[in-house]
This record gives C-alpha cells, structure tokens and sequence, in this order.
C-alpha cells in the first residue's frame, strides 16, 4: 500500500457538496482492468461539455491549479458506489490528500487503501480553506504531527485534524494488509473449524 | 445473563476472528458476491503476489453491468465491457469460483442471483464490490460494499479488518395507505434523513409495516440503505424468510433447515437492547414518492411541487437547489404531476423483481404506453425473467407497447448500451439520479414500479392510483 507522510502542494477547491462518484469518475472510464491511466478522467463530466469543449470555470481547468496535490470539497464527497475507480482517478491525477467537512463510508475507508489521507474539518474552515486555496500556492501537510500548515497575508497559519490512529498509522507505514492478515492465517482456520460445527450448513457440499 | 444485544451486535459477535491490538476486528465473511467491474483489479493483485482465493467455494460470481439486454446471441459488441466480462469468466475459472454466465438462465443481477439461489441467508456476513450488496440485508444477513482493495483482502483471507459502526433503529409506525410501496417508504426515509444521515451507521428496520412487507419489498428498502449513507440495512428475519428460503438450491434443507432456523430465530434484537440512535417515521403521511432533483434525497410526493429555491433553508441549500434545477431543465413550483417523460426504465437491484413487474402488468394491462414514450422492462435476473413469462407478463407488457428485454443491471447505471441520451427525461425504479447517472446529461426520476408504469401510459409523471 502506498505510503503517506508529508506532503506540500497546493489545493483545488470543489465547492459542491454530496460529490457522488459518478462525477468523480463517470461509468464509461470504469470498464478498464487495470487501476492505472484513470487520473484524465477524473471528474470528467464536470471538465468537459457534451462536445468535449473544456469548461472554464471548473477548477481542474484553471492553469492555477495545474499540479495541484490537495482537493477541497463539501460534505458527503465520495457519495454512491462502492467503485475503488474513484480513489484510483483521485491518486493518479495527483491528488494525495482530500479536505472535507464529511465523506461517504466506503469512499472514506477506499482512499486509505490507496495512500490518500481523507482529512475531515468543519464546515466553516473547509469554506475558509477553499477560499484560501484560491490565493495560497502551497499547503504543508503533516499527518505525524495531524497538522496543515500554510502562510497567508505574510502570517504563519496553522489547523490541526483529528485521524484515528489505526488509519494514521496504516498510511504512514503504508502497511500490506493482506500480508498482515494472512499471519494470522491460523487463527481464520480455528474460526471456520468452530463455525462449521455452531452452524454447519454453512459449510454444506451443495453447488449450483 | 449477558446484556441484550441488537441484531447487528449478534451478526458481529458471531464472526469475530480476533479483536487486533489496535483496537479493529477481523470479521469473518461467510458469503462472497463477485461481478466484472470491481473483481479485475483485486484478482490481479492475488497473480501478483502469489496469493490464492481461500474459500472459492463461499463465492458467486456474475456477469452483470455490463452486459447487453437484447440480442445476446450476438455477444457483447462494446470491446472494453466484452474483455471485463471474459476476465471475469477466466478469474472464475482459473480460481474454481462458480460463474454464471451470461448464457445461462440464471445469471442476473448479483443482488437478485444471490437470495434466487438461496446463497443469501440470514446471519451471515456479505459482501461484494457494489453499495448495493445492503441489499442482502433483508434476510437479516450483514451485507456491505466493499472496494476492490478489499474484495482481494476477502478473496485472499475470507476476512476483512473493519470497525464496528454504531447502529440506527428506523422505526416505520402505523399503517400504509394504499399503493404505498416498499420504494416509497425508502424513498420517504432517505427524505428525511438525508444522504448522509446513516453515515457511520448500521441501520435496522423495524415496525410492522417492515414486518408486512414481502421479502422483496424488504430487499428494497434495504438496497437503497447505501443512498442514505448507511454502511448496511438490516430487517430480522421472520417466517417469511424461511418461506422465501425453502427449497433454494444453496440453502439448507431437511432437519438441517430445521436446525437453521432455530440459529436464525435466535438473531433479532433483544427487548432492551440500544440503538445509538432511533428514527421514528409514520407510515401514514407518506403517498406515492418521486425524485425532482439529482440527489437521492430529493424527494417529493407526487401531488407536491418541485422546490424553489428562493425558499430554501440555507445558501448552501440554495446553491444545490439552483444546479439541480439547472440540470433537471425544470422550474421551481412545476407540479410533479405535470413533468413530462420520455423515457421509462423498470428493474434493477432496487426493483427488478417478479413482485415488481407482477405489479407493472397490473397496470399495463388492457393500456398503452404514450406514443412519445420508450419504456423498458429488464428483469433483474434471468429466472425472474422465466417466472414472468410463465405466468403471461411479458405478453402483457409487449401488447402495451413496452420494450421487454433481458437482464442485467441495464440503465440503472448505463455501462451498457441501454443509457439516456443528453435531456431525455426518465421515471426509473433504480436507485440513482446523479447527474449523469443513466447517460450524460439524461434526467432521471426515482419511484416505484407502479409510477414508472403509470408515467409511461401517461407520458407524465402522475399517481397511478389515479389511472
């Protein structure tokens, strides 16, 4: 799993809130069975108009944005399906860490699987943030000490957020959950052993 | 005695492997759904690192998103969709996970194969790469969507690491009125608790009226749990359930039935028990529901008004308001009853089944669908398919000028041919109306079957007990 530890870069404020995945990465991109090469779809329908002419006033067009490693949003982003595409369309753009008031639940835990580090604040510092994102080159994120930090007006600016610490450590040492789990490989089997005797029919030899 | 326990803590308890030191739980997954979309990714991972599928055998696998609704024998014309079915049927294949394809009659919608096939059964924990896996949570099973990082984590070790959610009681009260449906009182819910009222949450469904309602009508409601942010819906399983299961092929029969129920009785929710959260909604105020908007929340009554919003309750409201409105090409005060459609979708995981088109013919018998209207039918799997023209419906629906097809999950999500060109304006039954959700710049409508049959006689959307 991809670490994250530090980052500085500067942000893209996306202010829609309940941004569902299908903006993130609309259905047409999801047919692909590879998770890279999805980071030009990225918000796709919200870049381009019917006759793929780019619309200006999305942020991801705005030449001050190129390179940006932050987004910005409202509430409830990641909203719908359960679709990895969009963490994977997220990450491959660029964009390694995402600022929000609140995410869906399997977007949420999605981007932990894929090195982004989802940060929550409230309502009232995201709108802040974005309107300082339009002005501020560079965020300095630090997840060790759960700290953004940023220079605004020649003043030294900094917010700190709340993470649980399994997830912080989870993307800090970028650990191979899979790997870890299977250590344990062991104890599944104790567990299915005892499952098969308390309800047995679930290990029936029925087929279809 | 040990505390009273709610559903969801019973289904919890019963699969913990070990409670890590950092404070998660590695849960047992009984059940494993698999379709072609979200699969790829996670089975390439297992190649890479040498890992194996543990318990192919507590897998199913399904083409589904993909797939064409008409003229199958011709096979997939779009070459992205035709190699992620293939690679799906070769990854089954190669990991001896059973593979319905597109050929055989039971293949389907992964939510509707799963309880068809008695695979889904109560207690268990569920899950596949697809929000709408809460489906499953009609049969009192714990069912959730998962990403693809997580469906090779489940292939790999038949767990998942998780932290439990806190648990949301909905208590639906009083009776329905007539023609109220199990979408409606979703749809009325997902209204007043919003998209992200059950973030964070497991949501149980209690009350009579939960209890009256069909197995099917309980898969509706808890499909469309994910739309109100909730990672997973639960109704306790009853006699109805163990009707619904006898004879399945994958569920258990004879005097091990017997001992199943038992296990499966002893699930509900304990008197006392605590829910961090309780939720009352009474049944009697809600009428048929419809969406105006491109948000799930977006919900109005039929006999009401699209929003204005001039009216609304902050800026932020109003923002949204003023975009969906902008995207849905309407005006603030229209009545409902005066929008006009020209497009009807019926199925998907939310309403694609018999109970569901049974309901449809009843009011497409002896009518006809509006001249100006298309509307389509697509079983949510290929034995509800069998059962409705077993029983004549098909004719029915083809003699009203509906277009019957075959099924898949179609226009709910248009991966397929089946999608809204830019403004066309849909009554859909399925689950979503994102922007963009059934085709770019197509419009979509959420309601029950009997208003998306309603809306394609009428060529408007309208109360089909007016009809």
């Amino acid at each position: 799993m991809e670490k994250f530890n530090k980052l500085t870069g500067n942000a893209i404020p996306i202010r829609i809130t309940n941004v569902d995945t299908d903006m993130i990465i609309p259905k047409q991109f999801l047919k692909t069975i590879k998770r890279t090469g999805l980071g030009e779809y990225l918000f796709f329908e919200l870049k381009f108009d019917q006759d793929g002419n780019k619309i200006d006033s999305f942020a991801l067009n705005q030449d001050q944005y190129n390179g940006a490693s932050i987004l910005i949003a409202g509430k409830n982003f990641g909203c719908g399906s359960s679709r990895e595409h969009a963490p994977w369309s997220i990450a491959d753009y660029g964009i390694k860490c995402i600022i929000a008031p609140s995410y869906a639940d399997i977007f949420y835990n999605n981007c932990f699987k894929n090195g982004i580090l989802p940060i929550i604040l409230d309502e009232e510092t995201v709108a802040k943030l974005q309107d300082t994102a339009e002005n501020t080159l560079n965020f300095n994120i630090d997840l060790q000490k759960q700290n953004i930090t940023y220079v605004e007006n020649n003043e030294q600016k900094e917010i700190t957020f709340e993470i649980d610490p399994v997830k912080k450590k989870c993307l800090i040492e970028g650990l191979d959950d899979i790997g870890l789990t299977l250590n344990k490989s062991s104890s599944i089997s104790d567990f299915e052993n005892n499952q098969a005797k308390e309800t047995p029919w679930l290990y029936g030899s029925k087929t279809i | 005695m040990s505390a009273p326990k709610t559903l969801y803590d019973k289904i919890w308890d019963n699969h913990i492997v070990s409670i890590n030191d950092d404070g998660t739980t590695m849960l047992y997954i009984d059940r494993h759904l698999v379709h072609e979309v979200t699969s790829p990714q996670a089975f390439e991972g297992l190649r890479m690192s040498g890992r194996k599928v543990r318990r192919p055998e507590f897998t199913l696998a399904t083409a589904d998103h993909n797939v064409p609704t008409m003229d199958r024998d011709k096979g997939i014309a779009d070459p992205d969709s035709k190699l992620q079915v293939e690679t799906l049927e070769r990854n089954a294949s190669e990991n001896n996970i059973t593979y319905l394809p597109m050929s055989d009659k039971r293949q389907g919608i992964v939510h509707i194969v799963g309880p068809e096939q008695g695979f889904t059964q109560p207690g268990m924990t569920i899950v596949c790469g697809d929000s709408h896996t809460s489906t499953h949570g009609a049969f009192g099973a714990l069912a959730w969507g998962i990403g693809t990082s997580e469906v090779e984590h489940t292939l790999a070790t038949q767990t998942l690491i998780q932290t439990k959610a806190k648990n949301m009681c909905i208590k639906i009260t009083g009776e329905v009125v007539d023609g109220v449906t199990a979408k409606d009182i979703i749809l009325a819910i997902i209204k007043k608790i919003g998209t992200a009222g059950g973030t964070g949450y497991v949501i149980e469904y209690t009350g009579d009226v939960i209890k009256n309602l069909s197995m099917e009508g309980r898969m509706t409601v808890c499909n469309m749990s994910i739309e109100a942010g909730a990672r997973a819906g639960l109704i306790s399983p009853d006699e109805k359930t163990w009707e619904y299961l006898k004879g399945r092929p994958l569920a258990p029969s004879g005097e091990e039935f017997e001992t199943a129920i038992k296990h499966w009785q002893s699930l509900a929710t304990d008197e006392g028990a605590q829910y961090d959260e309780i939720v009352e909604i009474k049944a009697d105020e809600i009428i048929p529901q419809v969406t105006w908007g491109t948000s799930p929340e977006d919900v109005v009554s039929i006999d009401g008004y699209v929003p204005d919003p001039k009216n609304a309750s902050s800026d932020e409201k109003k923002i949204s308001i003023e975009r969906a409105l902008d995207y849905m090409g309407l005006e603030p005060n229209t009545p409902i009853n005066e929008i006009e459609v020209n497009k009807v979708f019926i199925g998907s995981c939310t309403n694609g089944r018999i109970e569901d088109l049974r309901a449809v013919s009843k009011i497409a018998k002896g009518r006809k669908v509006e001249k100006n209207v298309h509307a389509m039918i697509v079983p949510g799997s290929g034995l509800v398919k069998e059962q409705a023209e077993k029983e004549g419906l098909d004719k029915i629906f083809i003699e009203a000028g509906f277009d019957w097809r075959d099924p898949g999950c179609s226009m709910c999500l248009a991966m397929n041919a089946d999608k809204l060109k830019p403004q066309e304006r849909c009554a859909s039954t399925s689950n979503r109306n994102f922007e963009g959700r059934q085709g770019r710049g197509g419009r979509t409508h959420l309601m029950s079957p009997q208003m998306a049959a309603a809306a394609a006689i009428k060529g408007k959307l309208t109360d089909f007990r007016d009809l």
